[in-house]
């Protein structure tokens, strides 16, 4: 993880990731009624309407589905580009697909890949750190 | 959705057009629409305005520039079905018996650039994960991954496309590219090409609609929304399943759409639908049962989808070739397929078209299907 060593890392949303002496957790809900994870974590399941969540730690691996390049700025945004930008199904059943900037030489399709965090200015300006998958 | 007739159309020319106002471009489109069904302002018992961007009471700003206030207003937006939602609830209100004529007109004066949309929360924008170009891009990377399509057929979706804008004065754009000058233009998000994206832009349109009398009728028209489940659904969520056994929302459109008119995708003469990029023109076609998934390749191979092909798709250039003016647009399309089923077109008449369809789809997931028969 990249981010100075004077400043404490703070998660771009505290209700979306965690940052520990583990590293970096992305925060997921489980509907044990309907039977799906999803991300991130919302009272009500996305995906059914089941309100039987409970929070869950996602995987830390994957395998890329889909991903391209960002070229251009999208408003708000104020780090670094190009940057990757792409879909990984994360280990484990039921399967989950997760939006998420990709990093290092070697993404392409079906690639197995990792989480970490990326230190990005958060929306007040301030360094903050958001999750990127790399192989 | 028997009985509703389109009387009258106008259109403000989509591009951009300096401090020219939202309100102002509104105002000529109506006017052209009221003028064409030989109406004034006063007659209409109900006004429905698309938009997405206009702010509070945009349509009543317009109205109120004719000294039509009185009847009731209603803004609508629907992302970029905002025109197609609108369209829906003034045949409704027809169709219900409620109002025997009503006006409804689309308005938008966008930023140039990657839309910004307050659909996202502040920290996705700060992480980098908002960028439209760029789920465009992921959707065209499925689309070319699960059926064989290629970069190439992207781009001829573009040459097809601008070729028609060529012979629309409404258009932005009015030259005609070809396939090398498209797989050349900048590359935005893998695979999708600077040529390749439409360009948020401004305009107006608006339509008159009458529960008796002459006029393009319209046979069939639904609204969908949100696709529970698909990560690459146009509500953009953060996370997703397997959609393999999903039906996406312009599916539903279109078959709610078909059904109310009676007719079916084989019926179809003409096709107005969305092409905010090069890949979601060639997803529409599937979606909407113009063709298998798989199927574009052929349809590209043989020029079907040209004017002067079996069922032109986009004769008017699509938004490839007029920009999209989000609330405006889909009420763009159904102008177009007006004078198409007129035959008031000029140089890009489709011969002999009777039946043709629209089609939008946007934030929200929203998608809107509508059926028009001369």
């Amino acid at each position: 993880m990249c981010h100075s060593p004077h400043v404490a890392p703070r998660p771009i949303d505290p209700a979306v990731l965690r940052i520990d002496d583990d590293g970096i957790t992305l925060l997921g809900g489980w509907s044990p009624s309907s039977g799906l994870r999803h991300f991130p974590p919302s009272p009500v399941c996305p995906f059914t309407g089941a309100d039987d969540i409970e929070p869950v730690d996602l995987p830390r691996t994957g395998t890329v589905w889909l991903h391209t390049t960002v070229t251009v700025a999208p408003p708000g945004y104020s780090g670094a580009v190009p940057y990757g930008l792409g879909i990984v199904e994360l280990d484990g059943d039921p399967g989950l697909r997760v939006v998420t900037r990709l990093r290092g030489e070697g993404v392409a399709r079906g690639v197995a890949v990792a989480l970490s965090g990326e230190e990005v200015p958060g929306p007040d300006g301030e360094p903050s750190v958001t999750w990127t998958f790399h192989p | 959705m028997s009985g509703v007739r389109i009387t009258g159309v106008g259109l403000h020319p989509f591009g951009r057009f300096g401090e020219l106002t939202g309100t102002a471009m509104g105002v000529a489109a109506v006017r052209a629409a009221l003028a064409e069904a030989g109406i004034g302002v006063g007659d209409v018992q109900a006004a429905f305005c698309g938009t997405a961007y206009g702010g509070v009471a945009a349509g009543h700003r317009v109205l109120s520039s004719l000294a039509g206030t009185g009847p009731p207003i209603y803004d609508v937006e629907a992302g970029c079905a905002s025109g197609g939602a609108a369209l829906q609830l003034g045949a409704a209100s027809i169709a219900s018996g409620q109002h025997d004529r009503v006006l409804v007109f689309g308005i938008e004066k966008m930023p140039k650039g990657i839309i910004r949309s307050s659909f996202f929360a502040p920290w996705q924008e700060a992480a980098g994960l908002t960028p439209a170009p760029a789920f465009f891009a992921l959707r065209a990377q499925r689309l070319l991954a699960e059926t064989g399509l290629t970069e190439d057929h992207l781009a001829q979706v573009v040459v097809k496309n601008r070729g028609h804008g060529v012979a629309n004065p409404d258009a932005m754009f009015r030259k005609a590219v070809t396939t090398e000058e498209v797989l050349a233009s900048r590359l935005i998000c893998e695979p999708l090409r600077l040529f390749m994206l439409c360009s948020p832009n401004e305009g107006a349109a608006a339509v008159v609609l009458e529960g008796r009398g002459d006029g393009v009728g319209v046979a069939g028209i639904s609204l969908r929304s949100h696709l529970p489940g698909s990560v690459l659904g146009e509500d953009s969520p953060l996370s997703g399943i397997d959609d393999g056994g999903l039906t996406p929302p312009t599916t539903l459109a279109a078959e709610d759409a078909y059904a109310q008119a009676g007719l079916g995708p084989a019926d179809v003469d003409v096709v107005e639908c969305q092409d905010t990029d090069a890949a979601r023109e060639l997803l529409a076609w599937s979606e909407l049962g113009l063709c298998t998934p798989g199927g574009q390749a052929g349809i590209l191979a043989d020029g079907e989808a040209l004017v002067g092909g079996r069922r032109p798709v986009n004769p008017s250039g699509g938004l490839l070739s007029k920009g999209e003016p989000l609330g405006a647009s889909a009420l763009g399309q159904v102008v177009e397929l007006v004078r198409q089923l007129r035959g008031h077109a000029g140089d890009r008449q489709v011969a002999g078209a009777r039946v043709g369809l629209a089609h939008v789809i946007g934030r929200g997931a929203n998608a809107c299907v509508t059926v028009l028969v001369a």
